[in-house]
């Protein structure tokens, strides 16, 4: 039996991975994919209490997060597709019509 | 017939006459526009001659209610006329003065540009002026009174574009507001006291109550009140400034609402309160001190003054002050007589003086007039006739309303009627003073050489020397001629009083019974009266015809005594400098700069300003960058798990 605290330490790393991919990246889908890395790292640590605890409305919740998480994908990757054919880049930092 | 149902066409007719002008009167020829403003104010005094022969003191006083008005818990106000001896007299008055100045202004306005606006505000005045005398309630009269107001300042500034025309006019608005406001305040207490605003409910009520004896009541405070609405419109002390500055206006205009008909509402409105004041003695006290001073007052500073249309401004000052010293001393009649001589010769007085006006070509100081005798010999002989006439020379219409008013006058206190007499001196002083400068002596004005130098817009006519008015003009100057000769008949024995018992009270009748036991009395001041009449002609005479250096040497032996009259005292100095100026001051300093300026739009701007401040710095955190974005959730979300770490959330 692997203890509860080794599952939350390596939810905290992925979910530090994600954020830490998430801030220096500059390529719109490595940063699609950091905020995947994230969800999963919440995954890990629902999945582990539920375990811990016995109750099941964590894993019921990690299915609803990976529900949205694959509805936000749809929908995220059809924009920057629909950016990248319009402005031929993946980089955000030149996606910034809307500044000021 | 006894009740007149067309009575409320009277004031009506007028107004139709100035809606057609108004509205059509810009693309209408100036035929059409005359024949409007003839024939409605026409058929209104037709009306009131119809009225008044049919008119039966029987059947008066009786309302004639046109509509519902204000209708409030108990309380009402209804758009009514009322009808009785005193309306009568009025309406007659201002109906025919009104009618012949409209005649004569024909003549006077016709190469104005603004005729049509001239008779539309001219007609606007008669519906007002109408409205005013036929109210039955205190709020109609109001209106009436108001309107009366709008129509004097759109009038006085009918030159709009002279800054004088425009500012006299302003002052004329502006000082009225200040008598407005203490009636309105009387009329708000009358509404607390009584519930009601009607003539006939409110002196119902106030007929029981006793005579205010003890000291000063509730009576004493309406009427002071009222007389402070009063002294606004009728150009009493304090309030009289604005009359002699209402000259601006045209000669026509200061005939009719300055001399003959606006001017005496305030002596109407007392007159017709006169239940209310008759209760409250100390508030006919104030009247008359005010009407006495303000006769006396005024009369000196028409001894200086050489603009011929301020003479007769201050001489009709002078001659409201009589007209509320009779009221003051409880003789309402012989009041409303003196206001009806006076509509007649100083109507008169002032058309005559338009026609000197218009024969020198604009000119209106006496200095430049003089020998106009020859060349005028009509306006001549109508001004003549309304000079005798207010300096009280008998068989004139004024020798006997001015007779009545200081017999009247010697029974409240010997001290009114020593001041009536004396102004009654100097007002056939000045009056002939006037007279003798005009007509008689050499013509010393320029040759008046037509175009552009008339200051009245009427000098377009290319005369070499001063010439005689049209028919149009003479006309009704004739007329009121006549009406000053005899005009004064109707105070026979009494008969004008007899008329108005009804309204006033059998007052009069008292006063008869001991007329008759001293009529000796009478007699002797009445002589006096005519004596200082004739003096005063006769002091005119020396100093204006037979020695004009004389007039000189005294102004300048008098130094500053002349100078102060000269200056009309100063009053608009004094006035100039404690109210006009701190108020202007106070506005500029405090209510402009300090409060408008500082306060609110510093607040208003201060706001924006910080607004624009602040969201300049909160900006730069919206950086657009999305990784500075996430930065901060990041860091946000690090310190929120910081902080439940550290209070040990969970626990």
């Amino acid at each position: 039996m692997v203890p509860l605290s080794y599952y939350l330490v390596l939810s905290g790393i992925l979910f530090a991975c994600g954020v830490t991919g998430f801030l220096i990246k500059r390529n719109i889908i490595t940063i699609f994919m950091s905020i995947e890395l994230m969800l999963n790292g919440v995954n890990l640590s629902f999945v582990a209490f539920a375990a811990h605890w016995h109750v099941l409305a964590g894993q019921i919740f990690v299915f609803f997060v990976m529900v949205v998480a694959a509805a936000e994908a749809t929908v995220g990757l059809a924009i920057i597709i629909a950016v990248y054919r319009t402005r031929e880049t993946l980089n955000v930092d030149k996606v910034n019509l809307l500044k000021l | 017939m006894t009740r007149n149902p067309y009575l409320w066409l009277i004031p009506i007719l007028p107004l139709a006459g100035a809606a057609i002008n108004g509205f059509l009167g810009k693309h209408s020829s100036k035929r059409a526009v005359t024949t409007i403003a003839l024939v409605f104010p026409g058929i209104a005094f037709a009306l009131a001659v119809w009225i008044a022969l049919t008119f039966t003191s029987s059947a008066a006083p009786y309302s004639f209610e046109l509509s519902h008005w204000i209708r409030s818990g108990n309380f009402s106000a209804d758009f009514a006329f009322y009808l009785d001896q005193l309306s009568l007299v009025m309406l007659l008055v201002v109906t025919g003065v009104g009618f012949l100045i409209h005649i004569y202004s024909v003549g006077y306005m016709w190469d104005d540009p603004g005729y049509y606006r001239f008779f539309t505000y001219l007609n606007l005045f008669m519906f007002f002026m109408l409205t005013l005398i036929l109210a039955n309630n205190y709020l109609v009269m109001f209106i009436g009174w108001e309107g009366v107001g709008l129509a004097s300042y759109l009038l006085i500034g009918f030159w709009f574009t002279k800054d004088s025309a425009a500012s006299a006019g302003k002052k004329a608005f502006i000082v009225n507001r200040i008598g407005d406001f203490g009636f309105l305040i009387a009329l708000f207490l009358l509404i607390q006291h009584f519930g009601s605003l009607d003539f006939t409910k409110v002196f119902a009520q106030v007929q029981p109550l006793g005579v205010e004896n003890g000291g000063a009541g509730l009576l004493t405070a309406i009427g002071i009140l009222l007389m402070v609405g009063a002294c606004g419109k009728s150009a009493q002390i304090p309030l009289y400034v604005w009359l002699p500055d209402a000259m601006e206006g045209p000669t026509p205009v200061s005939a009719l609402i300055h001399a003959a008909t606006m001017v005496t509402a305030g002596v109407y409105m007392v007159a017709r309160s006169h239940v209310i004041f008759e209760r409250a003695p100390i508030a006919l006290t104030v009247v008359a001190i005010i009407g006495t001073l303000t006769a006396l007052f005024a009369a000196t500073i028409g001894i200086t003054q050489t603009d011929i249309k301020k003479v007769l401004a201050y001489s009709t000052i002078s001659q409201l002050g009589y007209m509320f010293m009779a009221c003051g001393v409880g003789a309402f009649s012989a009041g409303i007589f003196h206001l009806m001589t006076h509509a007649f010769f100083k109507g008169l007085l002032f058309l005559a003086a338009g026609s000197v006006i218009h024969a020198v070509g604009g000119e209106q100081d006496m200095r430049k007039m003089g020998g106009l005798r020859s060349y005028i010999p009509w306006t001549f002989l109508t001004m003549g006739i309304a000079t005798l006439a207010i300096a009280g020379i008998p068989p004139l219409a004024g020798f006997w309303s001015k007779d009545e008013i200081l017999w009247k006058a010697y029974q409240g206190s010997w001290v009114y009627w020593l001041i009536g007499v004396i102004t009654a001196f100097i007002t056939s002083f000045y009056m002939f003073r006037l007279l003798f400068m005009t007509f008689f002596g050499d013509y010393r004005g320029a040759q008046v050489d037509s175009h552009g130098h008339a200051t009245h817009g009427h000098g377009d006519h290319g005369h070499g020397e001063p010439h005689e008015s049209p028919m149009v003009m003479l006309v009704p100057l004739i007329i009121l001629a006549v009406l000053s000769i005899f005009g004064g008949f109707v105070g026979y024995h009494n008969a004008f009083e007899h008329f108005l018992e009804p309204v006033f009270g059998t007052g009069a009748v008292a006063d008869a019974a001991g007329e008759a036991a001293s009529g000796g009395t009478e007699y002797i001041l009445m002589g006096v009266s005519v004596l200082t009449a004739l003096l005063g002609l006769v002091l005119a005479y020396v100093l204006y015809v037979s020695k004009p250096y004389l007039p000189e040497k005294i102004a300048v032996s008098l130094g500053s005594l002349y100078d102060a009259v000269l200056n009309k005292y100063y009053v608009d100095e004094i006035y100039a400098k404690v109210f006009v100026k701190p108020l202007v001051d106070g506005s500029t300093t405090i209510l402009w700069q300090g409060v408008d300026r500082k306060v609110i739009d510093d607040s208003v701007n201060n706001a924006a300003d910080g607004a624009q401040h602040v969201s300049d710095e909160v900006r730069h955190m919206q950086s657009g960058n999305l990784r500075s974005y996430a930065g901060w959730i990041a860091a946000g979300a690090a310190l929120v798990i910081a902080y439940m770490i550290w209070q040990g959330v969970g626990q």
